[in-house]
């Protein structure tokens, strides 16, 4: 079974190619066979494989299966080859799966839009592109991957290209993540040179047994691969894209901007957590640089009122946690919190689509309201994708994932009060801001009808991402629950386990009421302001620091502001002071030069022929001169 | 016989080409522009059959019938254009004929 893994890249590259060149001659049926079957049997295959792989482990548990050497320039190797461990296994398995059930909703979503074929045939590349990143044997390939997802990113960003709006909001995402792949392609260079190798097992031994902890190299190719998982994962100081990038279709929300790619950088980090390791003032970064942007991502969520934004922000925050859990060596929980993340936040997105298409496709939630008897399925799943991200205890898969971090960040080795506080507080208003969300658009009055009913291939797949929102969590539970470890123990031959200071249950049960008791506290904070007392909430604005402080977080904290004037005005007026370029200045020259002589020389053809025969005998002269005396 | 010498044919054989030359140059009638050539051509002939003569070799007379050859497909093919030129522009003034000019 083991040399089928190449298969699950293959048929979504496969699928992918038939429709980018034939796309526009099948009709929407077929398309969506192709481009969601495609999917689905790499799925298969993945779960079959994912089986054989933890009841039969292959020695030294990972397989690799090389295809072909792609190229050999000096010491410089890479060859196309999959290596599969536990790592990538959960990785393949959300984005096959979650990515299958997001393309079988699309399917409906998409319907009747013009580019259909164009759609599934971006989809698909995707998937390939993110199944080669994840799958990699080396950090070459991995870039080709990290690439491939971030033109598909941009593509899908800008599907509806007619609106400049949309093609803005692509090329920010583009030119964004490109600041950090930037930083991480010389961050492989680095590698490259000090150890002259990019095949990750052989960089990775030779790094821990060359390198000593805290050595300037180790920190140096650290931080440029953080920069790089920076950019992609949409965490600070890089975050402003993700927003933005909501201008695409809500299934590429989904998939793309939710559950898939923006955990890439995740996935780098945990893939080369050696390096990581042997530079704890980078590890540390990684922590402070999650704390920070869930904070601030969450402040941000609270005052959205486009509902996709809401969720854009509760990504960055949710992706924050991941970092910090990575920051403070907390790999299998980060990991655990990307899988669940990207069921519930998958979801949510889908439910939102669905919402956004029953209400004329409008994206201000204050202008929905009471669609929780209108649209009953997509409220009972919204609600369980919401209770997830709330982590609402004991019965959700959020609560699980999160719950670890948290108890990592206060209890591991490299944690502290300070990490686990910025975590705790994230709890809290990712309650509020989640719960703001569900009630604003589901409860109250209805504001205006509903346009469209979602159909099955739109309600099935809503159905089977709630049951995972409940019971994906399951395969790790605390001590307080159970300890089940499920994951931990499939991942304990990838990921190192995490040190920890100090234990006890009743520590941890502690830690576990009050968090569970402010995520509550938050829900009924969201129902009490925007349900109970809406104008409460008016009131407040009405203040004028509040109004002001809300339109700062409205904002993003002002990053945009910011960056344009940091790095976009000053780019743009060096274009424009030197629209005339001033390299040209010499080409242009030689350009001017030719046309001078060019208008002199033309006078000298005069039409008249005895003028033509004086000039042959000036030219024979000249000629017989130079033959005869030199 | 009295042997001419080579210096004075030569020097003739000029002095015919540069009157030629200065035919072409100065005369505007395309007719004696045309015979001006021919006179260029002869002096180059001219000059032929006197270094062979010197060298008492024949190719000298061989390039001028060369010479002749050429000048007579020449001139046919320069008095067919002369005949062109002269319905065309009802003139044999060649500055006339100036149009072929940027």
């Amino acid at each position: 079974m083991f040399g089928t893994i190449w298969i699950i890249p293959f048929l979504p590259l496969l699928s992918f190619l038939i429709l980018a060149i034939t796309g526009k001659r099948w009709s929407e049926k077929t398309v969506s066979i192709l481009g969601v079957g495609s999917v689905g049997i790499s799925a298969l295959f993945t779960v079959l494989i994912g089986i054989q792989f933890l009841t039969n482990p292959p020695p030294g548990h990972f397989v690799v299966q090389t295809l072909w050497s792609w190229m050999e320039v000096g010491s410089l190797t890479p060859a196309i080859a999959f290596h599969l461990d536990a790592l990538s296994l959960v990785f393949c398995f959300v984005v096959t799966f979650v990515g299958f059930i997001i393309h079988l909703y699309s399917s409906e979503f998409m319907e009747e839009d013009e580019g259909f074929s164009r759609f599934f045939a971006y989809m698909n590349l995707f998937v390939g592109s993110m199944l080669i990143l994840v799958l990699a044997d080396n950090l070459v390939l991995l870039y080709l991957g990290w690439e491939g997802v971030g033109l598909c990113s941009y593509l899908l960003i800008g599907f509806w290209y007619k609106d400049p709006q949309n093609g803005y909001a692509a090329r920010k995402a583009f030119v964004v993540t490109r600041v950090g792949d930037t930083a991480m392609a010389i961050g492989l260079f680095l590698l490259f040179t000090s150890f002259g190798t990019l095949h990750i097992d052989t960089l990775l031994d030779a790094a821990s047994q060359n390198w000593a902890t805290g050595t300037t190299m180790a920190v140096l190719a650290s931080a440029l691969l953080l920069g790089g998982a920076v950019g992609k994962s949409a965490q600070l100081p890089l975050q402003t894209w993700l927003p933005d990038a909501m201008a695409g279709p809500t299934p590429v929300s989904a998939l793309i901007h939710a559950a898939t790619m923006v955990t890439a950088g995740v996935y780098l980090i945990a893939r080369t957590n050696v390096i990581f390791m042997l530079a704890p003032a980078t590890q540390l970064a990684v922590a402070i640089i999650g704390a920070a942007t869930l904070l601030i991502a969450g402040f941000a969520a609270l005052t959205q009122v486009d509902i996709k934004r809401v969720l854009a922000y509760s990504t960055i925050s949710q992706i924050g946690y991941m970092f910090l859990a990575l920051g403070v060596g907390a790999w299998s929980a980060a990991i655990l919190h990307f899988m669940t993340h990207a069921f519930f936040k998958a979801l949510l997105f889908l439910a939102a689509g669905v919402v956004i298409l029953a209400m004329h496709h409008e994206h201000n939630m204050f202008k929905m309201g009471g669609l929780r008897k209108e649209l009953p399925i997509t409220f009972w799943t919204f609600l369980i994708g919401s209770a997830s991200l709330a982590a609402l205890p004991i019965v959700t898969a959020g609560f699980y994932s999160k719950d670890l971090i948290l108890w990592y960040a206060w209890a591991g080795e490299q944690g502290n009060f300070w990490l686990w506080l910025a975590g705790f507080a994230g709890a809290f208003i990712t309650a509020i801001y989640t719960f703001r969300m569900v009630f604003v658009t589901f409860y109250g009055k209805r504001k205006s009808e509903i346009s469209h009913k979602p159909g099955k291939r739109m309600l099935i797949p809503l159905v089977i991402l709630a049951v995972f929102s409940i019971i994906g969590g399951l395969v790790e539970t605390p001590h307080t629950l159970g300890h089940i470890q499920l994951f931990s123990k499939m991942l304990e031959n990838v990921l190192p386990s995490t040190g920890i200071l100090h234990s006890g249950i009743s520590e941890e049960l502690i830690l576990q009421i009050v968090t569970a008791l402010l995520a509550l506290l938050g829900i009924y904070l969201a129902y009490y302001l925007w349900l109970k007392k809406f104008s409460l909430v008016q009131k407040i604005t009405q203040v004028k620091l509040l109004a002001t402080s809300q339109r700062f977080f409205f904002s993003g904290w002002g990053f945009d502001w910011l960056y344009d004037r940091l790095f976009v005005f000053p780019a743009v007026w060096l274009a424009r002071i030197n629209r005339r370029d001033f390299i040209d200045l010499f080409y242009d020259g030689i350009a001017d030069a030719n046309r001078y002589f060019h208008q002199e020389l033309r006078k000298t053809q005069s039409g008249q022929i005895r003028w033509y025969a004086l000039g042959i005998l000036i030219g024979a002269l000249i000629t017989l001169t130079i033959v005869v005396f030199i | 016989m009295t042997v001419v010498p080579m210096e004075t044919g030569l020097l003739l054989a000029g002095i015919l080409f540069l009157l030629g030359l200065v035919g072409v140059l100065v005369r505007r009638n395309v007719i004696f522009m045309l015979m001006s050539i021919e006179i260029m051509l002869n002096a180059a002939g001219l000059a032929f059959v006197i270094a062979g003569a010197s060298w008492g070799q024949a190719d000298g007379q061989v390039m001028f019938i060369f010479i002749l050859t050429m000048a007579a497909a020449e001139v046919s093919v320069g008095l067919a254009l002369i005949l062109q030129f002269y319905r065309q522009f009802k003139t044999l003034d060649a500055d006339v004929a100036s149009q072929m000019r940027e």
